[in-house]
Parts: C-alpha cells; sequence; structure tokens
C-alpha cells in the first residue's frame, strides 16, 4: 500500500445486472470511484441511468453482480459476496440520506438521532445528550422533541443529515436529499454535506439533479445508461483534499 | 431507548383498543377455566362442608347426590353401632320447583338430622341456624328468598330463618336446610285427595274380606296418618351419614358394605362419584370450547400483531439500513406481543373480576388457573408474534428506499 490515507470509498468496476432473459437489465456497468476522505462528490444523470444503483450498491444494501468495494480502507465486497458483516458495517462507517421518509415516524427528531447513536454502542443518556447537540448544530435543536411529522421537509432533511453523521461514518451516501426542497433549502443541504466533510473528515457522494448547487462540490460526475464519466466542464476545484479518480 | 414502547406511545388509540379485544377474548378463556372451577367446588361443596367421614346409601347407587337413594330409617340406628362410629345422621336431599312471585325458584331441599343437627357447619349470612323441629328453614342466598320471609311448601308454611351463601348443590341450585322431617314432608306433599281415595281403598278392600271383621282394629289403621299409608311412599331416607374416629373409616366403610342392602362410601369417595359422572363431561366439554378460544386468540393476536409490524416495515427497513441488528428488530415486536399479551391479560383479570360474580353459577378464578393462563398467553403472544417476525426478519434494508 502506498503512504497516503485510504480512501473513504474506493469502487472498482461495479456492474449491476437486475432480471434475466427478457426482464434483463444492465443498470451499471464497470463503475469505478475513488473518494477521499473530506471529498464530497455530486453525481447527476437522467432518470434510471443508475444513481441509485450506484449508491445502493457502495451503500451495502444493493449486492452488485460484479466488482469490489472498499470503504475507508476496508474491502467490504467482492462481487455479491460480503466479505464483512454488512450491517455492523453500514451501522460504523455509513450514514444515509435520501430525498423523503428518511426518519422513523414514530420516533421524535432527537430520538431518530439517538437510534443510530445506541445502536452503536453509546448509551442511553449519553446518545441522547449527543443528538441533542448534534441537532442544535444543525440548526434544529428546537425541534428535537417534535415528530417526523410535525417538521417542515427542511427541517426532516437536516434531521436525517444528524442521524446519517452521528456516528462519524467515513461515507455519506445522499440520494436526491434536496429534490423535496425549494431552492435556497436545497442549497442549505448541500452547504451542509460540504461543511460536514470538511470538519469531521467524512467524503460524501450526493446524487442530485439541481445544478444550482454544483458549485459546493469538490467533483461532479455523470452518470449515462449505466456508466460513470467527469461531467463536463468540471466545476472549478474547491480548496481541500485533492480529487482523484482512479481507473479500474 | 425502547422502540416498542415509542411505537405503541405513537398508535396509542389502536394499541388500547387492540389490548381491549384481546383481553376480552381472554377474559373468556380465564372466564372458562373458572365456570370448571366453580362447577367442581360446587359439586362438591355439600359433600366437603358436611363433613361427614362415610355417606351410607341404597345398595349399588351412587346417591346422594350422583342418583337416588332410598334407605330406611332404621339404618340409622344400624350404623350407629358399627364399631368406630361416633355419630349417625339422618340425611335426606331432594330438589324442587316451585314458584314465587310469578318466577321459578328451584330448591335443593337438605334435610338435617334433628335435633343433632341443626345446619352449624353452614356459614351463617343473616339470622340463625334451625331452634326447632319443625317449619323453619335455612335459605342461600342465591335463592333470592328473605330472612323471615314465608313459604308456602306443600300444606305447611316454613319461615326463613337463616341466609347463608356458598351453599349450592351440583346442579347450582340453592340449598334450603330444614329437618329431615320437614324435608319428607315437602317431598311427600300428597295432595288432600290423594290421601281421601287411598283410604276410600283400603276401606273398599276391607270390605271384601273377613279379616277386618274379626280384627276391627285393622279397619282402623285404613285412616292413618298419609305417611303411614302403604301406597304412599314410606318414611325413607336418601342416606345416613356416619362419623367415625380417626384412622377407622375404612373399617367401618367395610362393614357397612358388607350387608348386602346398602352401600357405603368414604367422603373421597363420595367426591369423586360427583367429579367422575356429569362433571368429567362439563369438564372435557369446557376444556374444548377453552382450547379453541386459545387458538382463536392466538390467530386474532397473530393476525393484529402481523398487521402491526406491516405499518412498520418502512422503519423496519431503515432500521437494517441504519445498521440494526436483528436482535433489535426481533425485539421491537416480541416485546409489543408481550405487551398487548400483559396487557390483555390485565384486562381480561379486571373485566372478569367485575363480571363473574354477576354470573348466576360460580366462576371462580382460582390462582393456579391464572398462572396457567398466563403461561398460555405468554405462549400466545410468542407464537402470534412468529408471522410479524418472519415478514419483518425478510425485509430488504434497500426498501427504505422505497
Ligand atoms: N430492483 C430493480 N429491479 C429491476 N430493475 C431495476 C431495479 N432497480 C432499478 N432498476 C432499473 O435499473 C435502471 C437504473 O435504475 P436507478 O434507480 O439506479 O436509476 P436512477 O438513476 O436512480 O433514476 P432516478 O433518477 O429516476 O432515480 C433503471 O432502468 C431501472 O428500471
Ligand atoms: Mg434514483
Amino acid at each position: 500500500m502506498s503512504g497516503r490515507a485510504p480512501a473513504a470509498l474506493e469502487a472498482e468496476a461495479l456492474t449491476r445486472v437486475y432480471g434475466e432473459g427478457e426482464t434483463r437489465v444492465v443498470a451499471m456497468r464497470d463503475v469505478s470511484l475513488r473518494v477521499a476522505a473530506g471529498e464530497v462528490v455530486a453525481l447527476l444523470g437522467p432518470s434510471g441511468s443508475g444513481k441509485s444503483t450506484f449508491l445502493t450498491t457502495v451503500g451495502l444494501i444493493n449486492p452488485p453482480t460484479a466488482g469490489r468495494v472498499a470503504i475507508g480502507g476496508v474491502r467490504v465486497l467482492d462481487g455479491p459476496r460480503a466479505l464483512t458483516d454488512l450491517r455492523a458495517f453500514r451501522r460504523r462507517q455509513l450514514g444515509f440520506v435520501f430525498q423523503k421518509s428518511n426518519l422513523i415516524p414514530f420516533l421524535t427528531a432527537r430520538e431518530n438521532v439517538q437510534v443510530a447513536l445506541e445502536l452503536d454502542g453509546t448509551s442511553g443518556r449519553r446518545a441522547r445528550a449527543a443528538a441533542h447537540a448534534l441537532l442544535e448544530e444543525l440548526g434544529v435543536g428546537d425541534r428535537a422533541e417534535h415528530l417526523p411529522a410535525e417538521l417542515s421537509g427542511g427541517q426532516q432533511q437536516r434531521v436525517a443529515v444528524a442521524r446519517a453523521i452521528a456516528n462519524r461514518p467515513a461515507l455519506i451516501l445522499a440520494d436526491e436529499p434536496t429534490a423535496a426542497l425549494d431552492g435556497p433549502r436545497g442549497r442549505q443541504v448541500m452547504e451542509l454535506f460540504r461543511r460536514i466533510a470538511r470538519e469531521r473528515g467524512a467524503a460524501a457522494v450526493v446524487v442530485t439533479h439541481d445544478h444550482r448547487a454544483l458549485d459546493v462540490f469538490d467533483r461532479t460526475y455523470e452518470m449515462e445508461d449505466g456508466a460513470l464519466r467527469p461531467a463536463s466542464p468540471p466545476p472549478a476545484p474547491e480548496p481541500g483534499p485533492s480529487p482523484s479518480l482512479t481507473p479500474a | 431507548m425502547n422502540l416498542a414502547v415509542r411505537d405503541i406511545r405513537h398508535n396509542a388509540g389502536r394499541f388500547l383498543l387492540t389490548c381491549l379485544g384481546v383481553g376480552l377474548l381472554l377474559m373468556m378463556v380465564m372466564g372458562m377455566g373458572g365456570i370448571y372451577r366453580g362447577i367442581v367446588e360446587d359439586a362438591t361443596l355439600l359433600v366437603d362442608r358436611i363433613g361427614a367421614d362415610v355417606w351410607v346409601v341404597q345398595r349399588d347407587t351412587r346417591g346422594p347426590f350422583a342418583e337416588q337413594s332410598r334407605v330406611a330409617p332404621s339404618l340409622r340406628d344400624r350404623v350407629a353401632t358399627v364399631p368406630g362410629v361416633t355419630a349417625a345422621r339422618e340425611f335426606l336431599f331432594h330438589t324442587i320447583q316451585r314458584e314465587r312471585r310469578g318466577a321459578p325458584l328451584r330448591l335443593a331441599v337438605v334435610g338435617l338430622s334433628w335435633p343433632d343437627d341443626r345446619g352449624a357447619w353452614g356459614p351463617l349470612l343473616a339470622g340463625r341456624h334451625l331452634a326447632q323441629g319443625h317449619y323453619e328453614l335455612i335459605a342461600d342466598r342465591s335463592l333470592g328468598l328473605e330472612l323471615g320471609e314465608a313459604l308456602h311448601l306443600g300444606r305447611e308454611t316454613y319461615r326463613v330463618v337463616g341466609i347463608t351463601s356458598g351453599m349450592v348443590a351440583s346442579g347450582g341450585d340453592g340449598v334450603a336446610f330444614v329437618t329431615v322431617g320437614d324435608a319428607r314432608a315437602i317431598q311427600l306433599d300428597l295432595a288432600a285427595e290423594a290421601v281421601r281415595a287411598e283410604r276410600a281403598a283400603r276401606v273398599a278392600r276391607a270390605a271384601r274380606d273377613e279379616l277386618p271383621a274379626q280384627a276391627p282394629a285393622l279397619l282402623e289403621r285404613a285412616s292413618a296418618p298419609a305417611g303411614e299409608l302403604p301406597a304412599v311412599e314410606g318414611r325413607t331416607l336418601t342416606a345416613v351419614l356416619a362419623t367415625v374416629s380417626p384412622g377407622r373409616t375404612a373399617a367401618a366403610v367395610r362393614t357397612i358394605a358388607s350387608w348386602g342392602d346398602v352401600s357405603a362410601f368414604d367422603a373421597e369417595g363420595q367426591r369423586a362419584l360427583l367429579l367422575g359422572g356429569s362433571v368429567a363431561k362439563v369438564r372435557l366439554q369446557i376444556g374444548l370450547f377453552r382450547t379453541l378460544l386459545t387458538v382463536i386468540a392466538t390467530i386474532v393476536m397473530a393476525l393484529i400483531l402481523y398487521t402491526l409490524t406491516l405499518d412498520k416495515l418502512h422503519s423496519i427497513a431503515l432500521l437494517k439500513l441504519i445498521g440494526a441488528p436483528n436482535r433489535v428488530i426481533l425485539g421491537l415486536i416480541l416485546e409489543q406481543a408481550l405487551l398487548i399479551g400483559a396487557a390483555g391479560y390485565a384486562v381480561a383479570y379486571a373485566a372478569g373480576s367485575w363480571l363473574f360474580p354477576r354470573f348466576p353459577r360460580r366462576v371462580i378464578l382460582a390462582g393456579d388457573d391464572l398462572a396457567q393462563l398466563a403461561l398460555i398467553v405468554l405462549a400466545i403472544s410468542l407464537v402470534a408474534s412468529l408471522l410479524g417476525i418472519a415478514k419483518a426478519l425478510r425485509v430488504a434494508p434497500a426498501e427504505a428506499l422505497a
């Protein structure tokens, strides 16, 4: 191994084929992507191009037909084969944010964050305090004791982000996290990822259709018919860890 | 943080309704057991309370409660001579149905051996025990008679001098205690016309015979009291009850049984007769009902838990996505099942305790039965959650994105 820090995400030659025969769909073909710690990457592409397939595959909930995945320097997938306890790995190393219904409806905002912390072994009282602190940090501290249904879309997404980062994951995966939000609020959430990546050293891969917020990202990729390529023109690099793409 | 409780809190109304429904079902299961206990208790109550060591009844009958029995009054004296017997009492038992204030009144008449037995072994709620040999009656509360009330039975009037509680015969009818003489009078309650007809028949028979002419005293016998008329039931008893000095019961039973005209049972044998007969069938009947209700309760609970799980499927997928181990998801469903079971049990107990005493026959919630039901509820809860658990374990974390 070289001396540099392990990549937050190292996806190698990922291919995902759904169905067979008549219904066979190659949703992702030979996709490789390396994202360094602290890096924030945007993923663009038309509907059905395979963005969610990629995200769920590196999110360890959608086993690839072929290819390898390493997260935080640990090899976790070799083709469809799991090399470790994926659920435990998700708990510690991954944070998820989706378009909507990210939160458990019968838990308050604070409890939604707390549950992630407790699952990772933090004791009840400390988890409670940490959850509260996180919500404060994300500007929804005053809504901590409300149920998701009592929060606005933007507030819900902030709570979801708080839960995603609660266990200090190596990698945050977000699938259209701002689709349900208006422009300014969507941008706020994107900037949140940027800030968290910088402050906590986590990497983030964010699927988005919102071209207005692309300047927030270190790099932008585009998916087309299951294949991944850097978006053109590439946005001006921001200060921060140097992005890199390793070919398979 | 307890997820099960959080979910329940969020769906409190539905959860309460579920507990109420399951609780009422469990109350039925509880009640079925209680009814059986009540029947067993009622069946053996008199035997237990009367406290006789040996029951002497008509040969080869299973009397006096399980079937009719007739023995001669002189049997009492014979029994009293048996070695070990310290006291012998007369006992008469029969059930009558009369009318009181337009409603049927069923009395289990128990004739006590006056004056040795004044019913002192029965617990009194009000009034007193028998104080004279005739026309007094101690009634069980369940009969609804009032203290001091006058009751017309046959051609006599009986006054209620005492009220007991919980004294019922094996059929569930409340007991009325009178002296043996009164009990017989009530039983042989013969219409005046029947007595007159019998006397006329005797006189007519005598007229065809020469014997009365030679012995006129014989004709006088034709006008003897009703109880001594041959065509009318004689002065029989149902049974003779013996008190035996300790340790000599078995010997006394053997001696009496050897007489050939009577059968003898000890108290345990008498209990066995009652429980082995009609009660055994009732037990099977109620047992089957109880089993059916338990199965129904399990199915209902399984369906409820399954739908509760279906409603949470997205949350369960989400929990798996953020790395919750199966233990957490299993716990969520199992805890809810146990909570519903426990709450249902509490509802069943509370509702049953209030409702069952209002039933016409006794429903006894015995400690053993309650503990057994608690175990059954535990098992029901566990079995019922299987369906939901199977569903929850199958859901893929990726479904959280759907
Ligand atoms: N579970 C599945 N079974 C079969 N085909 C699937 C499945 N999931 C996705 N696909 C197919 O794979 C292709 C890629 O889907 P994917 O959801 O990754 O697209 P996407 O880029 O996320 O689209 P969108 O922007 O609409 O969310 C599509 O053609 C889709 O129909
Ligand atoms: Mg998608």
